[in-house]
């Protein structure tokens, strides 16, 4: 899978404001809401999800990564959106680290497989140094859209 | 004295298959040893003490895992790890199964 598959390009936020691990989540969802890709009577619905999900373990995976996701009926295909904090944002890190680079994923309930294969192309790209860097270093929605088809055309990772 | 290298095969036994609450429970064990884990799935070799090579091998359920722990405490450690493997089930949402 790639991220041109599932990272809705309209929903990207190269500059998130919040400061806090919930702020960000919302954040993010709302843009998923902006950008048509889930609706606004679900999103509530899905954010709290999302928190709940994070009670049973930080989707915070180190290296200043962060992959808040949930399962959600109200999606008909796997759905995601990218943000960058320059800042860092708590997130309870499994490594204590702040987070710069989060991924957002909603995906059907009965589609586990698809799930699996978005978390192994985030996951490929993001052991790549550079991509890391580049990414955190972005500033714009153009920025990241052309990383993510770099990354989509094998011009990182392994 | 050369490190024991132990090799053991699991199927991952979960409806969700390796997603990334199995995947930090299963690094969370292999941390706590010295040997060196790795993981291959279909000819790829992943190391089994980080959660972003984890999470590579995207193993859905009934997907063959080959385990090998390379060093003092290979034994212990492939023990743990097997059993780690069986407990993923754990790790499935309920609340959200259709």
């Amino acid at each position: 899978m790639k991220f041109a598959d599932f990272i809705s390009v309209k929903a990207i936020k190269p500059d998130l404001e919040s400061k806090d691990k919930e702020a960000v989540i919302r954040e993010l969802a709302a843009s998923l809401v902006a950008s048509g890709d889930i609706m606004e009577d679900s999103a509530e619905s899905i954010i709290k999800a999302i928190l709940k999900r994070e009670e049973l373990g930080s989707t915070g995976i180190g290296r200043g990564i962060a992959v808040p996701h949930t399962k959600h009926p109200s999606v008909e295909k796997l759905v995601g959106t990218v943000g960058v904090s320059s800042e860092g944002v708590d997130f309870n890190s499994l490594d204590g680290e702040s987070v710069h680079l989060f991924f957002l994923l909603v995906s059907p309930p009965d589609r586990p497989g698809d799930h699996l294969r978005a978390l192994e192309n985030i996951s490929r790209q993001l052991r790549d140094d550079m991509f890391c860097k580049f990414l955190k270093q972005s500033k714009s929605v153009e920025d990241i859209k052309t990383l993510l088809d770099e990354a989509d055309n094998n011009q990182f990772g392994s | 004295m050369g490190d024991v290298s132990i090799i053991r095969k699991v199927v991952v036994p979960n409806r969700q298959g390796l997603h990334a609450r199995p995947a930090n429970m299963f690094v969370k064990v292999a941390l706590q040893y010295q040997s060196q884990v790795e993981i291959t799935r279909d000819g790829l070799k992943v190391s089994g003490k980080s959660i972003l090579d984890v999470m590579t091998l995207a193993a859905e359920q009934g997907t063959e895992l080959t385990i090998i722990v390379t060093g003092p405490d290979a034994e212990t450690a492939a023990d743990a790890l097997v059993d780690v493997v069986k407990r993923f089930i754990e790790e499935d949402d309920e609340e959200n199964e259709t």
